[in-house]
This record gives structure tokens, sequence and C-alpha cells, in this order.
């Protein structure tokens, strides 16, 4: 049932695409709606292009596993509108016509402007992509049970379906349908959450029984050797992390599983606590818990309360949604959480342990778990760069940049803008709750974080399941329609249109889009299978850095400082993208992603956007006071 | 489906000077709601775990009012537009 909800809920998708697209004939039907979309609809389609993978995948998974962090990302999404909103929408709406290109070069019909622009835009657009695509993977897997990288092919095969039918009018409708869809699900999973209440060992509402990890006591033989005689598990080896973790195989019968070894807090007596095991062996076998991999014999779902104010066995019944965040914050709650590690063991096998560790619920609901705001100022500037990127990224984003250009007329974009607003805030709001949820409830992977919020629902039954992992599906396809728009607007209408002059028909123009669209969409294939793993959130954070360094700063002063000429508007679009994709690629988490160790990357933080925006900015200024006398266009 | 005629904007909006200056004056003052945050949790993570509503922490409080605050100023921002673009 689950997949043919699924199935349904896509074909549905494709066919109203394909039924739009017969009504579009022209380039500002394809790429801009013909400009007649209502303010309404497209402000629940802004909300549908922005609540991507990553707000609905990513930030409820990192909620899920590192508490008001991840929240800190719906804040700061939500914020990035205020800018969208005050600043940019009406200005922006009276300049241009299709595309962030033709805004900033509305004053002065500059090549180099429409060059940088296109360039710029194509480059959020893929950057942004990734996410995406890494989130479509991650949905299928579990749902139809297709490798990563298939459900990242099939996401981009069905965008270029959408994208090359019909463009923005069939865009704008599914993300109409979809944002409306996401909204109203995600509160009534907040509603089965409040319902169900807390409790220390959730059982899926009865469907999947509590499994409470063992805690033994290990006895320490000699200086190298440990036992556990109360268990009758022999320690067979034991392997010390980098990281100074100690995990021991126990076995018995011929099964073995890696336990974490702790001391007890008298420093001189042991205690092992069971751990979630996969061993992958050279020939290619695969172990869970000590068991041959199977669909019955998986990693368990994880994710529970240790204690609810001090006591160890309870549960709270139906709750508030305010009752259930007091009840998580609320002193003697203990929330369990997992963490990876990875070693060889003694025959050569790799092993992958999730073990799990007490956290004060308290302690979960502010921030700190993933940003080191307790750390060294350069850790507390990485935090601050993030919030800064979030917060002028959003109203750089081309996706979003061009959906101004689909209402009649700026009174229609501020409307649309403030409906975005309101639907967007709301959902932030839901995910703090789903987070929580996801994170008490038993249903975590503690192999990847971005499922939490569609395992939360399966949690109440498959219809939920399907019905939530639909609409995720969605999102994706709806957020990476719109990007694949914007990018072949890029290619099509700024770079072939207007920088090279081709002076092409109407006709030709919609058919350069399409092969655009095919293009692009070929690349972010690529790309989502690359980056596979990687948290959909924390790449979109990066994406708005890009967007905010790029594109912003010229916004911003076209809009507000009347000495800009073009040649500044050049610098700042270059310097900001190269910057930023430069400061990226040379941070800690790259250099995890090109096998190398995250300590010795060049750049000591990860997020950019506090180096690059004031330097697009400064650049912007330099250059237009520099070139504004001797010679005012470029 | 709701469709809109096409580009309305033909006359000049004779409000946009007000418009602008408006908008420019309500993102600074959530600026700096903002920036009050982001401060906070970087001098004094700490005082973001102190319970001041209802059993919740400032952390949760503030982050849902930034969120409260952003869809309030909005709204004040329209009416105030579409008085001033009536009186016009």
């Amino acid at each position: 049932m689950v997949t043919a909800i699924f199935l349904a809920f896509v074909a549905f998708i494709v066919g109203l695409s394909v039924q739009l697209g017969r009504k579009t004939k022209t380039s500002s039907g394809y790429y801009a709606a013909g400009g007649q979309i209502h303010w309404f609809v497209n402000g629940i389609a802004f909300a549908g292009d922005y609540l991507s993978a990553a707000s609905f995948l990513g930030i409820c998974g990192l909620i899920a596993t590192q508490g008001y962090d991840g929240f800190l990302y719906s804040i700061g999404y939500l914020a990035g509108w205020v800018v969208a909103l005050f600043v940019i929408a009406e200005p922006l709406r009276r300049l241009g016509r299709y595309t962030f290109a033709d805004a900033v070069d509305a004053p002065f019909n500059s090549k180099g402007i429409q060059l940088a622009a296109a360039i710029s835009t194509l480059v959020v657009s893929l950057c942004y992509l990734i996410p995406q695509m890494v989130g479509a993977g991650v949905l299928v897997e579990p749902l139809l049970g297709m490798p990563h990288h298939w459900g990242v092919i099939m996401v981009g095969g069905i965008v270029m379906v959408i994208v090359a039918t019909a463009g923005m009018a069939s865009t704008t409708y599914v993300q109409f349908l979809k944002g409306g869809l996401l909204i109203i699900f995600s509160l009534v999973l907040v509603v089965a959450v409040c319902r169900r209440g807390l409790s220390t060992a959730p059982d899926q509402g009865g469907s999947v029984p509590f499994h409470r990890h063992k805690t033994i006591p290990l006895v320490q033989e000699d200086a190298k050797t440990l036992t556990a005689p109360s268990s009758g598990l022999a320690v067979s080896e034991i392997v010390t992390t980098p990281l100074g973790e100690k995990f021991a195989k126990l076995g018995k019968s011929g099964i073995s599983t890696w336990w974490r070894v702790d001391s007890r807090e008298d420093g001189e007596s042991f205690i092992a606590r069971e751990t979630e095991c996969l061993v992958r062996k050279a020939d290619g076998t695969r172990l869970v818990n000590g068991i041959p991999e199977s669909p019955v014999n998986k990693i368990r779902q994880v994710g529970s309360l240790a204690s609810i104010a001090g006591e160890p066995n309870a549960s709270t019944g139906p709750v508030s949604p305010v009752g259930l965040i007091a009840a998580i914050g609320a002193s003697g709650t203990k929330v369990t959480r997992w963490k990876e590690s990875r070693f060889t063991d003694a025959e050569g096998s790799a092993v992958t342990v999730y073990h799990p560790s007490e956290t004060d619920g308290s302690r979960l609901l502010r921030p700190g778990m993933r940003f080191k705001v307790n750390g060294t100022w350069l850790e507390r500037l990485d935090f601050a760069s993030l919030m800064l990127g979030l917060f002028l990224g959003t109203a750089a984003l081309p996706h979003i940049l061009i959906r101004y250009y689909t209402v009649p007329g700026a009174k229609e974009a501020r409307k649309s803008t403030i409906v975005a607003i309101a639907a967007i805030g709301a959902f932030y709001v839901l995910t703090l709750f789903m987070g929580l949820g996801a994170m008490t409830s038993g249903v975590l992977n503690p192999a990847d974080s971005n499922m939490a919020a569609p395992l939360l629902a399966r949690s109440f039954g498959d219809l939920l399941f399907a019905f939530i992992s639909a609409i995720a599906f969605a999102t994706v396809l709806g957020t990476v329609s719109g990007l694949v728009v914007a990018a072949s607007g890029a290619v099509a209408h700024d770079l072939a249109d207007r920088y090279l002059a081709l002076s092409l028909s109407d006709s030709s123009k919609i058919l350069l889009g399409k092969i655009a669209a095919l293009g692009v969409g070929a690349v972010g294939i690529a790309l989502g299978i690359v980056f596979k793993g990687m948290n959909v959130t924390f790449l979109v954070g990066l994406a708005f850095a890009v967007a905010a360094s790029a594109n912003l700063p010229a916004i911003i002063m076209i809009l507000f400082w009347p000495k800009v000429t073009s040649a500044g508007v050049i610098a700042s679009i270059t310097v900001g993208m190269i910057s930023s994709l430069g400061l990226i690629a040379l941070c800690p988490d790259m250099w995890g992603l090109y096998g190398l160790p995250a300590s010795q990357a060049p750049i000591p933080f990860s997020n950019p956007g506090i180096v690059s925006i004031p330097l697009s900015f400064v650049t912007l200024v330099m250059v237009s006071l520099i070139s504004s006398k001797p010679n005012q266009g470029a | 489906m709701l469709h809109e005629p096409a580009n309305r904007d033909t006359a000049p909006d004779l409000a946009a000077g007000y418009k602008s200056k408006l908008g420019l004056i309500l993102f600074f003052a959530y600026a700096v709601m903002y920036a009050g945050f982001v401060i906070i949790n970087l001098t004094n993570p700490e005082m973001m775990e102190i319970t001041v509503l209802w059993g919740i922490n400032l952390a949760v409080v503030y982050g849902f009012g930034l969120i409260l605050a952003a869809l309030g100023l909005a709204l004040a921002y329209d009416s105030l537009c579409r008085k001033r673009e009536e009186a016009r």
C-alpha cells in the first residue's frame, strides 16, 4: 500500500505537469508562468519551493539527533524571509522580468553583469541541488528498496520530465500542492506525537517492542584482559579508537557483538554497554549484531528517553505541545542519544558501531550540541557565520527570486511573501515537535538522521508513512524543479538570449531552456550520488552562504546605493562566489569528504558567510568608487 | 486555477519611497532581535537554558518569538503599505 500511494502521488504530479504543459506557449509562460499566478497560490508555492528536503528531512533529522541546534536552521531560514519582504520583494519585482540577472542588470545593460549573474545563478542552483538530490536518494532507499543512486536518478528523471513539459507554471502548481500538503500532514504528525505522549520504553504504538540495550559489568583480570563472567559472554578483542573510545568484542555460541567499554565512577572497574553494530567482512558478508544482515535483521531503530523527571520507567500520556517540550526539558529528564564510531577489527573487517549515551533533556533544548557555542573563538565564529548566511541567503536564492516574476505586480509580490512567511513559519514551528518526537519515539535510524520524520510517521502506521514519504518526495521534486527552471533560465535567457544575443525565436528560447534543464538535471544527478551520506541541512546551509555572498550584495546595493557601477556589481558577484566556494572547498567538512583528516583542513571553520559576504560588499563599494569617475559603464 | 491579469504595474508606484523606508526600519528592528539571539548564544549560552514560561526555556521561547515576530512585522508592514497605497 505504501508503494502504491507513493507511486500514485508521483504519477499525479507528473500528470498535472503534462496537463499544464499544454498551456505553455511562450517564453514568459515557461520562465515566469506568464506573470499570472495569484498571490496566495504563489505564497504557498514559495513555501513549497523553500520547504525543501533540507527543511523537512534535514532539520527534523538534526533536531532528532542534535536537539535545539537543528532548530537554529528553522529560525535562520525563516528570518531570511524578513530580508526578502522588507528589502527585496517589491523593488526587485519592479526591476526585472524573469531572472536574477535581469534584475541586477536592469540599470546597466552590461554584458559583464549578464555573464556573472548567469554563472552565479547556475552555481548557486547547483549547490542547492546537491542536498535535494541526496535527500531523494535517502527517501527512496527505504521506501522502494532501491539503492541510493537509483533514487537520485529517479528524481532527476522525473524532474526533467516536469520541467521539460511546462516550466514555471507546472512547477508553481506542484509547489502549491506540495507546500499545502506538507504543512497539513506535518500538523497531523505533531498532533499524533502529542496524543501518544512520551515514554521511557517507546514501542511505536505497540507495533515494535522496545529493546532496552543492556549494560553488564566487566572484570579486569590484568592490565590487558577484561572478562564478563556474570553474562556468560567471552571477551575476544578490545579496540581503542583514535578518539579514545574503547570497544570490546563479546561472544557466545559463535555470535559476537561489539560493546562499548566505560569506566565506572570509581575509575577502577568497568562496564560494557550493548551497541548496534555492523561488520563488513573482507568477503563482502555483512553482519548486523553478529548475525547476517537480512530484511528481518537490520540495525534497530533507536532514540528514547532514559528517564522522565528522574523516573527511569515512566510515561506522560497525551501531552500538549508545550507540555512535550517542558517534559523533555524538565530536571531529571535524560535522553539516550546514539553516536557512530568506525574501526577495523583484528580480522580486517570494517566495523561500524552505534553506541548510546545519556544527555540531559535541558541541555538538548539549548544550542551547543552541534555548534560549539562554548568553544574556541573560531568555533563561535563558525556559528555566527552560519546564522549570518541563513539570514541573508534566502533573499538571494535564484529559485526564490524568479518567483517574484510569476505574479502580476509588486503588490502581489509583497502579499505572496507574507503568505509565504505565515506558511513557512508555521511549518518551522512544527519541525521542533517532529524532531523531538523522533528523538524520543524509538524510530531513528542511527545510520541516517535524514529519515527521522518519515520514520516517525511510520510509527503511526503505514498510511501516514506513505503520505509523508510521498509528500517528502514531492518536496524534493518540487524544489529540484524550481532550481532546474532557475538554472535553465540562466543558460537560455541570461546567457544565450541576452549575453550572446543569439536573437532566438520564442519557441527556440523554450527549446533551449528545456535542453538546459536536461543538462542541469544530469549534473544534479551526478552530484547527488557523489555527496551521499552528508546531512542535507548542512549542505543547504552552504548553498545559502554562496547565494548570500554572490548575489545579495549586488541586489541590495543596486536598490539602495546610487553610486554602484556595473564594474562593482561584476566584481562583487565574482568575488562573493569564488571566495565562498573556495572557503567551502577548504573547510573541515569537505576535508572529511575528501577522505582527509578534518583537523588538517586549511580553513578552520565550515561556514564561509562571515568572511565572504562582507568581502563581497566591500569589493562592490571599492570597485564602484574606483570605476565611477573614469568610466560609468563596463 | 486562481489566475490574475498579467502585468498590472503600468503606473508608477507613488508609495514606493514610503514602503522602501518602512521596509528598512522594520528590517533593522528585526535584525536587532535576531542579532540579540545570536549574541546571547555566543556569549552566554547557559542563559538559554533558563526556564522563562510554562516550563519552557529561553532558547525555545526566543526562537518561537523570532518566528512570530517575523509574521507580526510582515502583517504590520502590509497593513501600513496598503493604507499608503490607498491614500495615493
